[in-house]
């Protein structure tokens, strides 16, 4: 048990510190690679609670596509360059009363959640009942999630489609004079459409027209 | 004590596994040359050891005393990072891969999910390693890599859903163990050409080596390194094409199993089969490389987008229904 207590105390240490780092650090490309070492090390903790799907998941989902996206955004805009100025210059402090707001929201949010299993405990019991005990949690996830959250989980699905065409519909422009390559044009192509055989008169020239 | 021995035991068996990929990454990197010269009609490395074996050793030698240049204006940190996160990124996705039916370092249950999130943290590597240059070149270099390698892994990904239809399992032995009857290369012919092509552009291999184009950004997101920094890159990118090509073999080929059940076959000891089969995608990678002359960049996302993609989503529906149709989705 102590390498296990080792070990759960050894990432929740790394994934507080990087939490805190993702705030504190003043380039922003460093809390982008703080936040990315914050979403391991979560994920390792998943994985030690035997929950090893959802630790896969997050690797892939968040890691390896979200966060990407974030770095993708932060190096393009140059805000690296930026000092941090937070309190000093009176634009930003004015997004300080909104970040509050939504963190306390949150907070409350999570503290409901705890709360109810607290004063409900049945209803995790309800949960682990409804489970197969002796199969992986990649079997037992699927199975509620098709089954009983299927709706749910579908209608994720159809606001996540909403919001990928919405971006697509938003950033989405047509371009005046683009050349694009036409693959069924490029190949029927024949030799006597693109070549001819022109005699040419010396000292006369030979007119083309294009 | 009893942790002691615990560890010491643990840390033999990731030698026995990590040796092995080593030796087998200066090899491979040799055998590359020599394939793409014979292509060529050129000798190729010959002259170190016999038939130019050692040409690789030689090269690390010469990496390791060359001086490493660190520029004035990069994030050093980071720059530092870069290749190690590279190295180390590829050579951790070994720990699942089956060598055999006993043979194997950890025998989790979601392994193929865990290679294919190792091989998706794999563009931290080079996104690192192009910003962190403050460099023009190794910057363009490593936001095309990213690009192109975030479009492949979606395709891959699919491809990979495919399989584990037919199996039933995410765990890397049972696939290989639902492959005795026949190799899924058969049944998923069209979806083995795709992954294989993926893993070209998922490791940054010609013809879609977009990111290190000499002509357009000298040597891409590697621009800046030297030395060993440089080799340790190097060596991580020949450690991805072998793991990709072992991922090819155990998903399709049939892993560690022989062609045919005759007892002839039964001589042959099971990595070796694996072995072979690595060395036969290997060498089609090799082959491909001298062969093919490089995507332009729009075509390459055309490519993963608006060709695989969709056709490998059309083959999941298919091959779900076919399953489901004949009763035959595996029942765990």
């Amino acid at each position: 048990m102590l390498a296990h207590a080792i070990f759960f105390y050894f990432f929740s240490f790394v994934a507080i510190i990087s939490a805190i780092m993702v705030t504190a650090s003043k380039n922003t490309v460093h809390s982008v690679f703080f936040l990315i070492l914050d979403f391991i090390s979560i994920s390792c903790l998943f994985i030690m609670i035997g929950a090893e799907f959802l630790g896969m998941i997050m690797l892939i989902v968040y890691v390896g596509a979200v966060a990407v996206l974030f770095l993708f955004v932060v190096m393009m805009l140059n805000v690296a360059l930026q000092k941090n100025q937070w309190f000093k210059s009176s634009e930003t402090s004015t997004h300080i009363p909104v970040g509050l707001i939504v963190s306390l929201i949150i907070f409350f949010e999570l503290i409901i959640v705890i709360g109810g299993w607290k004063y409900k405990p049945d209803i995790i019991k309800n949960f682990s009942d409804s489970l197969i005990s002796n199969s992986t949690n990649t079997h037992t996830i699927g199975s509620v999630l098709y089954t009983e959250y299927v709706h749910l989980f579908q209608i994720s699905g159809m606001i996540l489609l909403v919001a990928m065409i919405g971006a697509i519909v938003l950033t989405f422009r047509k371009r005046e004079g683009v050349k694009r390559q036409n693959y069924f044009s490029q190949i029927s192509r024949e030799k006597n459409q693109g070549v001819e055989l022109v005699e040419v008169k010396s000292n006369e020239g030979v007119k083309i027209d294009v | 004590m009893e942790y002691i021995v615990l560890l010491f035991s643990e840390i033999y068996k990731i030698l026995y596994v990590l040796i092995p990929v080593l030796v087998s990454v200066a090899m491979i990197v040799w055998l590359d040359r020599r394939i793409w010269a014979f292509v060529q009609k050129r000798r190729g490395p010959n002259v170190v050891g016999p038939f130019g074996l050692f040409q690789t050793l030689a090269d690390a030698l010469k990496y390791i005393f060359k001086e490493i240049i660190i520029p004035a204006s990069s994030n050093k940190i980071i720059f530092i990072l870069a290749p190690i996160v590279t190295m180390t990124l590829a050579l951790i996705a070994w720990a699942v891969i089956p060598f055999s039916e006993d043979y194997v370092l950890a025998d989790i249950n979601v392994g193929i999910l865990y290679i294919f999130a190792i091989s998706s943290l794999g563009v931290y590597g080079i996104i690192m390693g192009g910003w962190a240059s403050n460099s023009k070149y190794p910057f363009l270099g490593s936001v095309r890599s990213a690009a192109q390698m975030v479009s492949y892994e979606v395709s891959i990904g699919v491809i990979i859903i495919n399989v584990l239809l037919c199996v039933g399992s995410l765990n890397l032995s049972d696939i290989v163990l639902a492959q005795e009857k026949i190799w899924f290369v058969i049944p998923l012919f069209p979806m083995f050409v795709i992954f294989f092509i993926s893993s070209l552009a998922e490791t940054n291999r010609p013809p879609f080596d977009l990111p290190e184009a000499e002509a357009e950004l000298v040597a891409g997101y590697q621009t800046e390194y030297s030395g060993m920094m440089y080799a340790m890159f190097w060596l991580g990118e020949y450690a991805n094409i072998l793991l990709m090509c072992a991922l090819g073999s155990i998903l399709f080929l049939g892993g560690w199993l022989a062609p045919m059940d005759i007892p002839l076959f039964d001589i042959v000891p099971p990595p070796a089969w694996l072995i072979l089969k690595i060395l036969f995608l290997f060498v089609l990678f090799a082959l491909i490389k001298a062969i093919v002359p490089r995507y332009r960049y729009d075509q390459l996302m055309k490519l993963g987008w608006k060709v695989f993609l969709p056709f490998s989503l059309i083959w999941v529906v298919l091959t779900s229904g076919y399953l489901l149709y004949f009763d035959l989705l595996p029942v765990y």
